[in-house]
């Protein structure tokens, strides 16, 4: 039976929600009222003159070649991104799930790269990847011959990227997909061992569809973390470059609100931005959740 | 009870009826700047000389982080109305801030507040960049600076040419020659680099050939104004850059700085333009070859004309009190003395804003003895500023240089011809510019 609480009063609950809902009123809905209604208007910077201008904002974005191909980038750039780092996730956890020693230890070293900020991350692949000065570069254009150059070549910037945004994200994979690997009973995998399905076989046919909700879980998060979170790597990587190659949605709106001081633009910019990430959490949670395994 | 209650009256009344002056602690004016480490440390010397100077005004300056930041706090300051009394901004933000409304134009200031500037005593290349269409100056232009070739001495040693002239430009033929041959005998695995594209090779380029950056006089005179790169001119040098990238003799290291000037660090390039403030940060790094620096390439067969500014200038906010006011031009008075000149220009590289400035460091011998000091002071005074030569006044410069560093990059990696990618960048730019104008409608 579940256990219910009831409360005697009939106001209390909205008083004990109250804090919460002020909270979300006023970081949330607020300023995003505010980031519609700026979209509708032309204003300087000083914020002396404002005029409004319907949907000319929003005209003038999906007039410009450039911003579809930045969606377009942004979409590359964050399956590019989850599925890296999600496989990886994966990979390393069912490892790390059958080492033997000093299990404790290896999975603390694995989860350490969460703790590094995006910015920090960025600056720490440059190093390595700059075509000038970083050291992984150098010795892959001397000693592998390949002409590389992310300064210069937008694959390669979004290569390093990509890299760049799932080595970070990779930790965090790992320790949902290690937790979710340790709820899978022992007794399913014995089983079938004893009927003589070998470790790979057993992966696909048990754990992987047992991982299932924390697979689409991960998914979600990865594709809202490239989104968003992975502005700092850009920021410090490319800054959008080369030719505009790596320049995704969130990073545009800083480019042209905060940096450009185009604030109409920057604007409508945001609310298709936040529109797409409503339309694609509905989408996974519409179809692809249909398809989770909740229980075994 | 009722006596103390009575002194206590009267002691307030004491106090109101004092002339403020009595107590009056120095009138406060904030400074928001972006200098930061070594420059950070002159500006905060700089201050604290002119607060030593006088006891009226204690100006406290304040890093706001790069140009961007502090320009955005600038702004949500204002907004906020809790803005300092000088704000520092960058130069491709001087329309942004001339047409907000939010400023007191620096030649108003002065002569409200009664001191006499004999602005003709300026390098009115530097001072052109901040002037409106009147000719009046709307900021006061605090650190300027203009970018100049440098390369590598020993390089050029090694294959037999001659060191280059610091006063006298080479054409770009002749870089297009000496690349070629540092190229072809492998002394240097590539020619030149450049820092900063848009600024050095199409603004610059432009001005120094007096060629419209963009119509009417550059965006001087009126909003409604359209770029005009895609001419057969700049059309020309961008296809011998890549035709040079092509062969090695140019390479390309990024936007900025930083990649570009570890590429000759490194020597993998013999020839580097960037900003005068290069020189300090190549004296610093530079350790196994020596090198000098030379005016910008021009073409042949041309007569140049001054090159253009970059860095930023100090804009007085409105909102504040007469008497704050007065303090803030004391202030920038003190500046532009010849004491903080040349302290400033020694220290950082940035150029002197006043003659009288420079003229008093050339007696003392200083150019003598820092040479390099000097090419970047003689390309910009070496011819009187024409309309297309004094600056660019564009709104949404930030996006434009942008475009244009895009573009180029395009040419560069080989996704477009330089004439699609000038032509692309100006359409681009134009939706910019035109939206630009209508907020301000």
């Amino acid at each position: 039976m579940i256990k219910r609480s009831f409360f005697k009063s009939r106001y209390l609950p909205y008083l004990l929600i109250f804090p919460q809902i002020l909270v979300t009123l006023t970081f949330f809905y607020w300023p995003a009222i505010q980031g519609i209604l700026q979209s509708f208007m032309l204003s300087d910077p000083f914020g002396r003159k404002s005029t409004f201008v319907w949907f000319y904002n929003y005209i003038e974005l999906f007039t410009d070649p450039l911003y579809l191909k930045s969606i377009l980038i942004t979409f590359v750039f964050s399956l590019a991104t989850a599925a890296v780092s999600i496989s990886l996730g994966l990979f390393i956890a069912s490892m790390a799930n059958r080492a033997l020693k000093a299990k404790a230890l290896v999975r603390t070293m694995l989860i350490w790269p969460y703790a590094v900020a995006p910015a920090i991350s960025g600056i720490m692949w440059l190093f390595l990847l700059h075509p000038s000065y970083g050291v992984v570069a150098l010795a892959i254009k001397k000693w592998m011959g390949i002409d590389w150059n992310p300064v210069l070549y937008g694959s390669d910037a979004m290569i390093m990227i990509v890299m760049a945004s799932a080595w970070k994200e990779v930790s965090y994979n790992f320790v949902f997909f290690m937790a979710g690997m340790q709820a899978v009973p022992k007794s399913l995998i014995e089983a079938a061992a004893i009927d003589g399905a070998g470790p790979l076989r057993r992966f696909w046919t048990i754990t992987f569809p047992l991982l299932s909700p924390t697979f689409f879980f991960l998914t979600v998060m990865n594709i809202i973390y490239s989104f968003f979170e992975t502005f700092g790597i850009i920021h410090t990587v490319t800054q959008g470059g080369p030719g505009g190659s790596t320049n995704i949605l969130v990073y545009k709106v800083y480019q042209d609100g905060f940096v450009g001081l185009n604030l109409g633009s920057s604007a409508a910019q945001s609310v298709v931005l936040m529109s797409l990430i409503i339309i694609i959490t509905v989408l996974q949670f519409k179809f692809v959740e249909k398809k989770v395994q909740y229980s075994g | 009870m009722k006596l103390s209650r009575f002194c206590l009256l009267f002691i307030t009344a004491v106090c109101l009826a004092l002339p403020a002056s009595a107590f009056a602690k120095p009138v406060t004016i904030n400074w928001w700047h972006a200098m930061r480490s070594a420059r950070g440390e002159v500006a905060a010397k700089m201050i604290a000389d002119f607060n030593a100077s006088q006891s009226d005004y204690k100006v406290v300056g304040t890093f706001k982080g790069n140009y961007d930041e502090t320009m955005n706090a600038g702004v949500a300051a204002f907004r906020a109305k809790k803005q300092p009394h000088i704000l520092q901004v960058f130069e491709v933000g001087t329309q942004t801030m001339m047409l907000s409304g939010a400023v007191y134009p620096v030649f108003e200031l002065m002569k409200d507040a009664g001191i006499e500037v004999d602005w003709s005593r300026y390098l009115q290349a530097v001072l052109s960049y901040y002037m409106n269409a009147d000719g009046n100056l709307m900021s006061m232009p605090f650190n300027s600076s203009t970018p100049i070739m440098y390369y590598n001495v020993d390089m050029f040693k090694k294959a037999g040419i001659a060191p280059l002239s610091k006063t006298e430009p080479v054409t770009w033929d002749e870089l297009g020659e000496i690349t070629k041959k540092l190229v072809d005998a492998k002394i240097a695995p590539a020619g030149m680099v450049t820092a900063w594209q848009s600024w050095t090779q199409i603004e610059n380029y432009s001005a120094i050939h007096n060629i419209a950056f963009a119509s009417k006089a550059n965006g001087y005179k009126g909003l409604d104004c359209k770029l005009e790169i895609n001419n057969p001119t700049v059309a020309k040098h961008i296809e011998r850059l890549k035709s040079w990238a092509d062969d090695k003799r140019f390479m390309y290291g990024g936007q900025k700085y930083q990649g570009p000037k570890s590429e000759f660090i490194a020597q993998n390039a013999a020839i580097y333009i960037d900003s005068i403030s290069g020189i300090a940060k190549l004296k610093k790094a530079v350790k196994d070859f020596k090198w000098d620096a030379a005016p910008l390439p021009i073409e042949a067969g041309t007569k140049p004309q001054n090159s253009i500014i970059g860095g930023a200038s100090l804009w007085v906010l409105n909102g504040h009190t007469k008497e704050e006011y007065k303090g803030a031009a004391a202030f920038l008075k003190f500046l532009s003395s010849n004491q903080m000149q040349e302290y400033w220009h020694k220290e950082t590289g940035y150029f002197p804003i006043t003659i009288d400035a420079y003229e008093d460091l050339k007696s003392k011998g200083y150019y003598t003895a820092n040479p390099l000091q000097e090419v970047g002071i003689t390309q910009l005074n070496r011819a009187i500023p024409t309309e297309i030569s004094r600056g660019l006044r564009l709104g949404y410069f930030v996006q434009i240089r942008n475009i244009i560093n895009e573009e180029l990059e395009m040419v560069w990696n080989g996704k477009k011809a330089p004439q699609k990618a000038l032509d692309d960048a100006v359409a681009r730019s134009n939706t910019q510019l035109a939206t630009f104008a209508k907020t301000y409608k």
